[in-house]
């Protein structure tokens, strides 16, 4: 579940490989090493300088520089040197964060805050199995930048601490807060007195008369099933409730055959059955699909809500697209209709051999302050982690309806653990939906081929395990 | 001067050697250290684990469905685009009535059919996603305006098409250099043999099987070791055009792909290393077998 900078293309060439073969050049000198830790870099600590950052340390940041850019972390280094201005800050703006970082991470001297992000980020629980983070436990105990009185812990929307946590400790922090659901264009709907729907059923008779008016009801971006996975998935956490989400996240037996899940397999394959999706979208990338749906060749399309900065210059003027919850698939739902799929992305991490890990725990409190979030949400029309940045804030009425559907379901956002925590079983999902959605494969035969790859994974004594 | 001489030619010799054994050799070496080891990528320490990764492979579903497609590119690629490479060179030099001289216009083709060499793999393998479009692409765009919209098809997203879109792809991008190649060549056999063949009654396909093919044995065994190495990779179209990548569902997977997704991705360069190695003796027994079992007595043009 990543934002859209993770999904694109990784536009790799053969040199790519070649990598391979250096990073075995420089693990000549390092498997080798010793896990000697460098003396504890400290300054004095106060009231203005909870967490002891030395004044005069340099800082070096790594910034993934993709679909929000680079200007946000620039803006709270900015802030940082008002701190402390003897501190040289060292900021780079990168896109393949994992090759640039991964010789430095094997040889221990990595930077001091690495946005870890992107396609061709490293590894998260590579990163945490090999003990290569600093705890953020004290960060987030620290006061906030904005009020003394709050810690930073408590200034983040709810599941970002969680989503950050491996084995009881925070590791990570993120910093954008996605919420998934279905997108549509308020005025298109409104033109032609369509009423977005809050059940499967009323979605199915939604769709009948869309395609009477000549519109496909529904695209998606084929070439990357995970696309579709989304509100298949969701609809069924809505359906099975916080029990479903841990049996698939704790890869208990029989977990992917629950009837929830089933169900909503059954739902999609009917989708696709009845002709609802555009036909050609198997084939179609995230711009080709969202590019056909931004000229009303299709009604909805399923996204994160990173869609709308992604579809500026794309979507015609007054497109105004907004963002609804997936449908309820059945009345007993076990969560409510306004529950959304929401986590946070764009992790933020202090690594354990870093030079200067005070400076960079610091420089996460100024980034996680109101004044550096609401400018991150000026900047690229997206929700950051903390609460209330955006409040006041005139924004675009894609941003504005996820804003509210943020609001709207209160305590109810849940997510999925197992695409980060076993990647392997992710992209199993993935093609397993892609064959279910393009009628390959039935319901039971997509929970079968998922329960399998979850029942490997389970066995796999090489494979890290974690619970929720 | 013997001993100066040797020095110079140390000298000369020596920086490339160093250089070679650093970047190249060494890495091979380490490559092979590291598949036997469940290295991260990130850690510092990789443990020892025998054979693991390799028995691993062996039930790794993706991995088979990588060496199943990658040994159908072997097949069809090499055979293919030497045949089509083979023809169109017969047909510039040779192609004219009296099978002395090539096609008018021979020259101007030549350079056409060069022109997706010039292009880098990655280019060629966006623009062949845009042409394999379901919707708007020029394939079904095409097919769609000679009335032949029946065939049109989502190529990249029906796993019984999927690898053969991926094929065409290579073939396209590599027909041109054989061409160029193989014309070389065939301008280098003496055109008295073709006239006297010509006066024997010879029509253009048996000059083709007695003169042509002979004479470009060792060009066309070059071209089959190289082309094997391509059709083994394959990698870098896969995994910028297909759906997945390497889908619809593992049937466009490839070694090189499984190999960047379990390094990069996933976290686990020791089995990555694993799949290197697998796929280094696989190219090297292509090229043994190629090299060997085109070893015969060479035609001597005097």
């Amino acid at each position: 579940m990543n934002p859209t900078p993770q999904l694109r293309p990784y536009r790799t060439t053969r040199r790519t490989l070649l990598t391979v073969a250096a990073a075995g050049v420089t693990s000549a000198c390092v498997t080798s090493g010793g896990n000697d830790k460098p003396a504890a870099n400290e300054g004095a600590k106060s009231a203005q300088n909870p967490l002891g950052v030395p004044a005069d340390a340099g800082l070096e940041v790594v910034i993934f520089k993709g679909g929000y850019g680079d200007d946000y972390a620039k803006n709270a280094e900015t802030l940082y040197q008002q701190r402390y201005p003897n501190a040289k800050v060292d900021h780079k703006g990168i896109q393949k964060v994992g090759e640039a970082l991964q010789p430095r991470f094997v040889a221990d001297t990595p930077p001091d805050v690495v946005d870890n992000t992107g396609a061709g980020r490293l590894d998260l629980t590579t990163l945490v199995a090999a003990k290569k983070l600093t705890d953020l436990g004290e960060l987030l105990d620290a006061p906030s930048l904005d009020d003394p009185n709050t810690k930073v812990r408590d200034t983040l929307l709810s599941g970002v601490v969680e989503d950050g946590t491996f084995d009881g400790a925070v590791l990570t922090l993120n910093y954008t807060y996605t919420v998934w659901g279905l997108w549509h264009s308020k005025p298109f709907f409104d033109q032609h007195g369509w009423k977005v729907p809050t059940t499967w059923d009323a979605m199915l008779a939604l769709c009948a008369e869309i395609k009477k008016a000549g519109v496909a009801p529904w695209t998606y971006q084929g070439k990357y099933p995970e696309y579709i996975n989304d509100p298949l998935l969701s609809m069924a956490a809505k359906t099975g409730g916080e029990d479903l989400l841990k049996a698939v996240d704790n890869l208990q037996p029989g977990a992917w055959k629950q009837d929830a899940l089933v169900q909503a397999a059954t739902a999609f394959a009917d989708l696709a059955g009845r002709g609802y999706i555009m036909p050609g979208s198997e084939a179609l990338s995230h711009t080709e699909a969202q590019a056909a749906w931004c000229q009303n060749k299709a009604a909805f399309i399923p996204c994160g809500s990173w869609l709308e900065a992604e579809q500026k210059g794309v979507a015609p003027a007054g497109f105004d697209m907004v963002m609804a919850p997936v449908p309820a698939l059945s009345t007993g739902d076990k969560l409510g209709p306004a529950a959304v799929q929401a986590a946070s992305s764009e992790s933020f991490l202090v690594p354990a051999k870093a030079k200067n890990p005070r400076g960079g725990l610091e420089y996460l409190r100024i980034l996680l302050s109101k004044p550096a979030a609401r400018k991150f949400a000026e900047l690229n029309s997206t929700l950051p982690v903390v609460k209330g940045a955006t409040d006041g804030l005139t924004v675009a009425s894609g941003l504005g309806s996820v804003r509210d559907a943020v609001k709207a379901a209160n305590a109810e956002a849940f997510a999925y653990r197992f695409r980060t925590w076993y990647a392997p079983l992710a992209k199993a999902v993935d093609d397993a939906t892609g064959e279910l959605v393009n009628r390959r494969v039935s319901p039971a035969q997509w929970a079968d081929r998922i329960q399998k790859a979850a029942d490997a994974v389970a066995k796999d004594s090489s494979v890290k395990k974690y619970t929720r | 001067m013997k001993h100066g001489r040797a020095r110079f030619i140390a000298g000369v010799l020596l920086p490339a050697l160093v250089l070679h054994a650093v970047f190249v050799l060494s890495p091979y070496a380490q490559a092979f250290y590291l598949a036997l080891t469940d290295w991260t990528g990130v850690s510092g320490q990789a443990h020892f684990v025998g054979a693991g990764n390799f028995v691993r492979l062996a039930s790794d579903s993706l991995f088979l469905d990588a060496l199943r497609n990658n040994a159908v590119m072997l097949l069809v690629v090499p055979l293919v685009t030497i045949a089509l490479g083979l023809f169109l060179a017969t047909m510039l030099n040779l192609g004219s009535r009296r099978g002395l001289r090539g096609i008018t216009g021979a020259n101007t083709y030549k350079i056409v059919y060069f022109f997706p060499q010039l292009l880098s793999m990655a280019i060629i393998a966006v623009l062949w996603e845009f042409v394999y479009n379901p919707n708007t692409g020029l394939l079904n765009g095409g097919l769609r305006a000679v009335g032949l919209g029946r065939l049109a098809r989502s190529w990249l997203a029906e796993p019984h098409l999927a690898l053969w879109a991926v094929m065409a792809v290579l073939i396209w991008s590599s027909v041109g250099f054989y061409l160029v190649l193989f014309s070389a060549a065939i301008e280098a056999i003496p055109a008295d043999l073709y006239e006297a063949a010509l006066i024997d009654g010879a029509g253009p396909w048996a000059a083709f099987r007695a003169i042509t093919l002979p004479l470009l044995r060792d060009t066309v065994q070059v071209a089959f070791v190289y082309l094997g190495i391509a059709a083994l990779d394959g990698f870098a179209v896969v995994q910028i055009m297909t759906v997945g990548p390497g889908g619809p569902d593992g049937s466009t997977e490839v070694i090189g792909l499984g190999l960047y997704r379990n390094a990069f991705t996933y976290g686990r360069f020791g089995y990555a290393s694993a799949m290197g190695v697998t796929l280094f003796f696989l190219t090297l027994t292509l090229a043994v077998l190629a090299l060997r079992g085109g070893r015969r007595e060479r035609l001597e043009l005097s």
